[in-house]
């Protein structure tokens, strides 16, 4: 019990700042490249106003259907992304997990399957899930294997979902069953 | 298709608008029956009044204002009886993409053909009027005549959530359809 | 294949509708023994308007307070009173029960245990709770009976709690576990 549930080895999940999240979010959203990972939706720039109002009625709504996350880096409490649980079903035992990960320079470096480590291991041992799913966009590989080594197996693609940049993309849908998780674990 | 046919007739059913007068007593009997619910959705199954239906037809008329759905109940000719329901969701614009879903709410009134009547007039308004270019249907493996019903159509299993629902102690798999316009059988 | 979850041997349950029960309600709670059994608050009289405004505000919320239905005989359709299941029932999986027979003419006929037997099966099919509570008065020996038959067991009692008619009593409180009651019923 005395381990500490939203910690990992890189980044810890923290609590949003709005007013904090409010500026970083509209900042991430100009880099295209990571708003089309994000989102099948074309990007819209927003202002931080209307990105605050948004931050501020989400985390008014009753915790426990869904969750929204800070991802902040060990090292230096740096706010790099956000995670966020949705599509929660207390009864069906299962939700939508999503991570984005604003600040580019920590792509690629074990910050995103850390953050999701630490998920697993909440979303398991905290809220009793029996399943979490995630969707990823076909044309988003390096999202695919951080997903894949944090032990999500891939359950069906929905063919062409998306147009972009005039071909068709596959959304890949990604679930990790309790029982999997579990033996993924040290001491199984 | 051709402009002078009908979009919303078919033989022996029509698709409609909502009649707040008769339907919310009709949809409320339905929902008495859970295994319709479980059949229609994933959410926690729940009785509801007929106050309570009026509320969601508001909220789903709400919807179609907004652009995000679309819903025509299912009635048959004869006599208007609402039979069901036929509803796209998460309509996705810029690609073409939406969520199927339909039901006959009454037992009795399941095996009679009504379903796919409804489902070939849907589809041709879904293709040659909404221009959609994929739709996806969500159903559990417990649910084994509305999975050949859609693949009849063209529907091919995509997504298959292992283990998604759990009813009666019983965990079953979540099955994605998907139907791609070029792949649509129209007949 | 129909689904027969919400209805027992003598009653059934139904959604609730406050333009229905509002009326009901107020004219139960003219009965205190009545309000005696189902609250800790201090007896009062409500007007039906107010029993359906909050039967509203309650039902408008999203995800709901309370998982309320309506208790209905099979014989004649009556409403005779309601159950409801709280709310927030995840992630711990568990949650309270609490059920209230209005007519003094409808108590110990075996409605309530049916009733309890219907929505024990809701909230272990359906909702997949792990388990369910309830909490009640020592001097309710009729529905302590009735919980015991169901299977519910005594999980310990908050002494004194209650201070009526000169006197302190305990609150019991008693729970029935998902395997407890796959035991009795599969």
């Amino acid at each position: 019990m005395s381990r500490q549930l939203f910690r990992g080895n890189l980044v810890r999940l923290a609590a949003v700042e709005p007013e904090e999240m409010s500026k970083a979010m509209p900042r991430w959203n100009l880099d295209t490249e990571y708003y089309r990972m994000l989102d099948s939706a074309p990007p819209l720039l927003w202002s931080e106003k209307k990105v605050k109002e948004w931050i501020d009625k989400d985390l008014d709504k009753d915790p426990a259907q869904d969750l929204f996350f800070s991802i902040r880096t060990l090292a230096d409490d740096r706010l790099i992304g956000f995670m966020s649980l949705f599509d929660y079903s207390g009864h069906t035992g299962d939700a939508l997990v999503g991570i984005g990960l604003g600040e580019r320079e920590y792509w690629s470096k074990g910050y995103g399957t850390d953050a999701m480590r630490v998920m697993l291991d909440y979303v398991f041992n905290e809220l009793n899930l029996r399943r979490l799913t995630l969707i990823v966009f076909e044309h988003n590989p390096r999202g695919i294997r951080s997903y894949q080594k944090a032990g999500f197996v891939l359950e069906g693609r929905v063919r062409g979902a998306m147009q972009r940049d005039g071909r068709r993309w596959d959304w890949f849908w990604m679930g990790i069953l309790r029982e999997e998780w579990a033996r993924m674990q040290p001491g199984e | 298709m051709t402009i002078e046919q009908q979009l919303f007739e078919g033989e022996t059913i029509r698709l409609g608008p909502i009649d707040y007068e008769k339907d919310p007593a009709v949809e409320s009997r339905w929902t008495h029956d859970l295994s319709y619910l479980r059949m229609v959705g994933r959410d926690l199954a729940r009785p509801l009044s007929p106050a309570q239906v009026k509320k969601k037809y508001e909220a789903i008329e709400k919807g179609m204002e907004e652009r995000n759905l679309i819903y025509y109940t299912i009635r048959r000719k004869e006599d208007n009886e609402l039979l069901g329901f036929i509803r796209l969701d998460w309509i996705e614009w810029t690609h073409g993409a939406a969520s199927l879903k339909m039901a006959i709410g009454n037992l009795s009134e399941r095996g009679k053909g009504y379903g796919s009547q409804v489902l070939r007039l849907f589809l041709c308004y879904a293709f040659d009027e909404l221009n959609l270019y994929r739709l996806t249907a969500t159903l559990s493996e417990d649910n084994p005549r509305g999975v050949s019903f859609f693949k009849k159509f063209g529907f091919v299993e995509e997504v298959r959530r292992r283990k998604a629902l759990l009813r009666d102690g019983q965990t079953y798999d979540l099955l994605m359809l998907g139907l791609l316009k070029h792949e649509w059988r129209r007949e | 294949m129909e689904n027969d979850m919400l209805k027992g041997k003598l009653v059934r349950l139904v959604a609730g509708d406050p333009a229905i029960e509002a009326q009901e309600f107020c004219r139960w709670g003219a009965n205190s023994e009545y309000q005696r059994l189902c609250s800790t608050d201090y007896a009062l009289q409500f007007s039906a308007k107010k029993w359906k405004e909050w039967f509203e505000k309650d039902m408008e919320k999203d995800p709901p307070l309370y998982h309320y239905f309506a208790i209905r005989t099979l014989a004649d359709d009556r409403l005779i009173g309601g159950i409801s299941l709280d709310g927030a029932a995840y992630p711990s999986g568990e949650t309270f029960v609490g059920i209230g027979i209005g007519d003094e003419t409808d108590w110990g006929k075996g409605y309530g245990s049916d009733a309890m037997n219907i929505i024990l099966r809701y909230a272990f099919e359906e909702m997949n709770l792990r388990r369910v509570a309830l909490d009640t008065f020592e001097y309710n020996q009729r529905g302590i009976r009735s919980y015991e038959k169901v299977g519910f067991i005594h999980e310990g009692r908050m002494r004194g709690y209650l201070n009526r008619d000169g006197r302190r009593w305990d609150m019991l409180f008693m729970g029935i576990l998902r395997e407890e009651w796959e035991a009795r019923n599969r």
